[in-house]
């Protein structure tokens, strides 16, 4: 059980987590995004203020 | 006021004060029954301090209600935010001064320990200086600013009506319980883990009500975006959740005792303790600061933060990496090797999104450097990116087996967390008390900003004199331990090494009191702000500080 | 798949799903297989659950929080090998709850400090540290040599570290204040029944004050015992690979 357990921690695990963060970086690479974050980023500047 | 968002959630609030107020009362018999039966007299004095606090906690409550006061939902909480920043500041100068005082204990053993006090050993101030620290300053300026930001960037009250004045009081009192148990002897002796099991159940009923406020506010937010500084927030409460839950695991030796037996024996208990050690650095004293780094900076540099895409990266790199990082903290131990391995190999990655973070950081301010020499609050913050960058670095370089091999054990350990204490969080922590103590009192300027100046350079003087002679003293313990003689014998004995330390211990402990004169210095500063005042000499020295152009 | 992702940006719910999915797994994948590590550590002889006495001592270093200066665990160099002793081996701290290997050496390792200085020294040293060696910085424990230990008090402890899995017998429960006693007086009644349940463990009056049991005489019974329970002279570290 160890061993098998460890053995998927050292293959499938890592493999699984590089995948996830491929997806990460397409989402936040994407030209399609950029209106989007332009707005949010400046989400603290335009709080109007009391 | 302009744009608040009261058309979603619970628009009057109050639904929440059954809740608290049948918890109070639950709470006090339990605490009565506990003070009542027990015969461990720790647990008897803690208990009826849980008692009292939930007394109070009562008549609070049914002074709020007699009242008659709604809450208005068009406008932002402020109270709670500036309750946060007064334990904040509360709460740093004390654990600053713990920290000079065992500072002092190692360099001058013979003035400062009491043979009959037990209370004031090395071994019963040192967890009550580091939860003082990390959890008492640390966790309320977490509090208080994410109270803040979330509000403001959701453009949205906080949600749960009076529920957010609990979690203030609420984690306050685990506080005081932590570090009054501390110096009774009450230590589960798990490093920044110490509280023990009733302490932990307390905080977690807290730490879940934070959740709620916090999502229930993102939930009714009026703004499309939930804005990064709120994913690094979130991600912090959510992880130090789960991390605190499962690291806390214990069993006690009777309801009626304060003391427990950890639920996992040595090597899986070393595992999961660093896996909580490392990551309480990762999520509460990165993830929480960075949110902190996020929002202040650029508000305070009056320019949107410099790639929100580098953002969004630095977030996911961050907590995808940072989880896997505890074991290099169990460098050639009993750990099997290929765990040490993988949180060598981790650690070493995480060295990009951190620098990626710093990199978004400071690149803010591009076009707006020359704030830099005008504000000097300004420069608190980015020094404080400087620092994050520089124990960033530093930590990969120590994960590496051949370096750890060398480091671990020794004050370069001491000197790495506090270049990231001092510098990283201390300074971002400084620079968002700065900024908001006049928004939150609505004040034009802070009472001095000669005063800040001071405190800049008075504790950056002190943390250089501290991680230098930590460096110093870990690197030359650390190379005098396996130094051999041309006999082949070891060549120094344990107790040489500590008494080459001697000199660097005082060097340290100046440095950490100078760190401390500076928060004295802030802590009168920023009282003063709140009064209204503003020092006499400040608008005659301004002009002298306007850019060269 | 972008569309996918603003749902998850824009719901704070699913947002804080994504960071404990995260999280938990990373966390899980390095540190379930250690639990199922404990059938290859079980072998080596002589490791045993702590007696009551050194269970108290083991306490009172817990609760004085020794962690922070010492650690309890040699690593693999060959100066610490030399300075301190066989490297710590897993199975050693397998019935610690907590695991006391600590991160930092402001004192020595502790971890085969069993049998290395004398009992009187032990008391001296805690009594007051600087009058055997001076440059120490280490705090006084005086107030250990008054602190009464009330031997009622251990089948609790036995109890709570039976409930987290180690090895205590019904037996070893039953008599858990008799043999907390028994450990500082050779000449009681079970001595054989207290030496079988707990093989090779030390029976003296530590603390040199054989009118009542204190917690001095605990913490060094439980420091006189550090690192002792396995006999590296038939120990085989080819069956016990990590």
């Amino acid at each position: 059980m160890y061993e098998t357990l460890s053995q998927i921690a050292q293959t499938w695990g890592l493999v699984l987590f590089v995948i996830a963060f491929g997806l990460v970086l397409i989402y936040a690479l994407s030209p399609r995004n950029q209106k989007k974050f332009d707005e949010a980023r400046n989400i603290p500047l335009n709080e109007g203020d009391e | 006021m302009t744009a608040i968002s009261s058309d979603r959630g619970p628009t009057q609030g109050g639904s929440e004060i059954p809740f608290i107020g049948a918890f109070l009362g639950v709470g006090s018999l339990l605490a009565l029954i506990v003070a009542a039966r027990t015969t461990d007299s720790l647990m008897s004095a803690h208990a009826m301090m849980f008692l009292a606090a939930f007394i109070a906690g009562a008549f609070a409550l049914v002074h709020h209600l007699s009242s008659g006061k709604t809450l208005d939902q068009s406008v932002y909480e402020t109270g709670v935010v500036k309750a946060g920043v007064f334990a904040s500041v509360f709460w740093g100068i004390a654990g600053f001064l713990v920290g000079v005082i065992i500072a002092g204990q190692l360099a001058f053993p013979n003035l400062l320990y009491f043979p009959d006090l037990p209370w004031t050993n090395f071994g019963r101030l040192r967890p009550l200086h580091t939860s003082a620290v990390i959890f008492a300053f640390g966790g309320n300026v977490l509090i208080a600013t994410s109270f803040y930001v979330v509000q403001r960037t959701c453009r949205a009250r906080l949600f749960g009506g009076i529920a957010p004045w609990f979690v203030f009081w609420g984690y306050n009192l685990f506080i005081v319980i932590a570090a009054t148990g501390y110096l009774m002897g009450i230590t589960q002796s798990k490093e920044y883990a110490e509280p023990e099991w009733y302490a932990d159940l307390w905080l977690t009923i807290v730490w879940v009500v934070y959740l709620l406020v916090f999502l229930g506010t993102l939930l009714k937010r009026k703004e499309p975006h939930i804005y990064v500084a709120n994913w690094f927030y979130l991600a912090f409460i959510v992880t130090i959740a789960m991390l605190h839950i499962v690291n806390n695991l214990s069993m006690p030796v009777s309801l009626l005792s304060t003391k427990s037996y950890s639920l996992f024996p040595g090597v899986q208990d070393a595992l999961t303790q660093w896996w909580y050690g490392h990551n309480a650095v990762g999520f509460f004293l990165t993830a929480g600061f960075l949110a902190i780094m996020y929002y202040f900076i650029p508000k305070r540099a009056e320019r949107p933060v410099y790639s929100y895409r580098l953002s969004i990266i630095h977030f996911w790199a961050l907590i995808f990496i940072y989880i896997w990082a505890g074991p290099h903290h169990l460098h050639y131990t009993a750990l099997p090797e290929w765990a040490q391995t993988l949180g060598m190999t981790f650690s070493i990655m995480l060295w990009m999104p951190s620098w990626g973070g710093m990199i978004n950081g400071l690149m803010t301010l591009s076009g707006a450097w020359d704030k830099l020499r005008t504000d000097p609050v300004l420069r608190m913050l980015v020094v404080s990116v400087a620092f994050y960058g520089m124990s960033t670095f530093e930590g990969p370089l120590m994960s590496i087996r051949a370096v750890n091999s060398l480091s671990h054990y020794t004050d370069w350990t001491i000197g790495h967390v506090h270049s990231g204490a001092l510098g990283w969080v201390g300074y971002v922590s400084f620079g968002a008390l700065y900024c908001l103590v006049p928004w939150l009192w609505k004040r034009k300027q802070l009472y001095s900003n000669a005063m800040v100046e001071w405190h800049f350079w008075i504790s950056t003087l002190g943390i250089l004199l501290y991680i230098t002679a930590m460096w110093v003293s870990g690197i030359m313990q650390g190379l005098m331990w396996r130094a051999y003689n041309s006999l082949g014998f070891l060549e120094f004995s344990f107790v040489e090494t500590v008494e080459a330390m001697h000199p660097f211990y005082i060097i340290r402990m100046s440095g950490g009191l100078l760190f401390l004169i500076g928060s004295l210095i802030m802590a009168y500063n920023l009282w003063r702000t709140a009064k209204g005042d503003v020092r006499a000499r400040e608008f005659a020295a301004s002009p002298a500080l306007a850019p060269a152009e | 798949m972008l569309n996918r992702h603003e749902f998850l940006e824009k719901r704070g719910l699913v947002l804080t799903v994504a960071i404990l999915v995260v999280v938990a797994i990373g966390g899980a994948v390095e540190i379930a297989p250690l639990f199922y590590l404990e059938s290859t550590i079980e072998k080596v002889e002589g490791v045993r659950p702590y007696s009551p006495l050194e269970l108290a001592g083991r306490n009172v270093y817990v609760r004085e929080g020794c962690y922070v200066c010492h650690s309890q665990m040699v690593r693999p160099l060959r100066d610490e090998v030399e300075r301190y002793g066989h490297y710590s081996l897993a199975a050693e701290s397998m019935y610690d709850h907590p695991f006391q290997w600590g991160s930092k050496r402001t004192g020595p390792d502790l971890a085969r400090v069993g049998g290395k200085y004398s009992d009187a020294w032990h008391v001296q040293h805690m009594i007051n540290p600087r009058s055997l060696v001076p440059e120490s910085v280490m705090p006084p424990y005086k107030f250990l040599a008054n602190a009464k230990i009330d031997p009622e008090n251990a089948a609790g402890w036995l109890k709570a570290n039976r409930a987290v899995g180690v090895p205590y017998t019904d037996e070893m429960i039953e008599k858990a204040a008799e043999d907390l006693a028994t450990q500082v007086d050779p000449f009681a009644a079970d001595f054989d029944g207290f030496m079988a349940r707990y093989p090779k463990a030390q029976v003296r009056d530590f603390d040199g004050d054989p009118s009542e049991i204190t917690e001095m005489d605990a913490l060094i019974a439980y420091m006189q015992v550090l690192g002792t329970m396995v006999d590296f002279t038939i120990y085989e570290p080819e069956d016990n690979y990590r």
